[in-house]
């Protein structure tokens, strides 16, 4: 069975790190970055665990900035 | 497979619309402001309503609307936006109006606006956005506040004998024979986002018809006003606000 891969592109600048994206994920791909801050002094998101995105794009429907951008395609 | 290989143009499923420019929103983070701005820009670009399309912004958290997405705006007067509203659909009955307002300025300071354009059937779509109190000023009661409540205002709660009931519009406006379309949504889950995108969908629609007034009322979070956690407002919203004002269409012609 063709297996569905993901990734996501997160636009660091705009990011202000509500964290919604990471709550609305279902695959517990997405994290805050810990100690690292963008240059308004937030938090932003990132690819914790970049192998377990399958692209459904819940992350990017939640976010209040657009900030997401979703690939997708099938592993062969 | 490696990250690089799925990042191509030719893999991209979702991306931010065009017509939401690269500006800043100055909204606090996770604020259901955002979420919704972009579901307007995502359907008029998708619909290619971009040029046919004049927002009416509110006075309120959202009256820097017209910085973010990149179409024809009209800024109100507090609370006025259905009259103005009222006025660029009757000069240009071709074009795709609707207003986007808060609480405070819907249904606090134009609430006679609101019913009287719903009453008179005016073609226009109207977006309210409901998080139950004035986030813009700093947290005060607005009509919409649930009872028991805390806000600046309410420190103990909202009381009944004191500051009377919440105000449901939706409710209010569903009644009246002008409105075609009166729903309520929210944008707390990916699948309640697509639901509010459709309602918007059809509310533009209804206002390109010529069908009446539609009214999207969308169940927002304010957690800077209420003092949480985006994540936490949003459990709190589907606790607590869900109950008096629930999910769904109230009116559908």
């Amino acid at each position: 069975m063709a297996k569905f891969r993901g990734a996501v592109v997160v636009n660091e600048e705009r990011c202000k790190g509500c964290d919604l994206c990471v709550v609305a994920c279902p695959c517990d791909v997405l994290a805050l970055q810990p100690k690292e801050v963008n240059n308004r002094g937030y938090h932003f998101a990132y690819m914790q665990n970049p192998e377990k995105c399958i692209g459904c794009a819940s992350c990017a429907l939640v976010c209040p900035d657009a900030c997401i951008e979703v690939y997708k395609t099938t592993e062969k | 497979m490696e990250i690089n290989d799925i990042i191509k143009p030719e893999n991209c499923v979702y991306k931010k619309p065009t017509l939401l420019n690269d500006t800043n929103m100055h909204y606090c983070p996770g604020c259901s402001h955002g979420v919704v701005h972009k579901l307007i820009a995502e359907i008029l670009e998708e619909k290619g309503w971009g040029d046919k399309a004049i927002g009416v912004s509110p006075v309120g958290c959202a009256v820097f609307a017209y910085k973010y997405v990149d179409i024809d705006w009209v800024e109100a007067a507090h609370g006025r936006a259905p009259a103005l509203a009222t006025a660029i659909k009757r000069l240009q009955p071709d074009k795709l109006v609707f207003t986007y307002q808060g609480d405070g300025d819907l249904a606090a300071i134009g609430t006679g606006e609101t019913i009287h354009a719903a009453n008179r059937g005016e073609n226009i779509a109207i977006i309210f956005i409901n998080n139950a109190i004035y986030g813009m000023t700093g947290g005060q009661m607005a009509p919409t506040t649930l009872l028991g409540m805390k806000t600046a205002t309410t420190p103990y709660g909202r009381r009944v004998d004191l500051n009377g009931y919440p105000l449901a519009i939706s409710e209010l406006v569903a009644h009246l024979d002008g409105s075609c379309y009166v729903t309520r949504q929210s944008v707390h889950t990916p699948a309640a986002v697509r639901k509010a995108k459709a309602a918007i969908i059809h509310a533009f629609e209804n206002s390109m018809a010529g069908k009446g007034t539609s009214l999207v009322e969308i169940v927002s979070t304010c957690n800077a006003g209420w003092k949480m956690t985006p994540a936490q407002a949003n459990d709190w919203m589907v606790e607590h606000m869900f109950k008096k004002y629930p999910i769904g269409d109230l009116k559908n012609e």
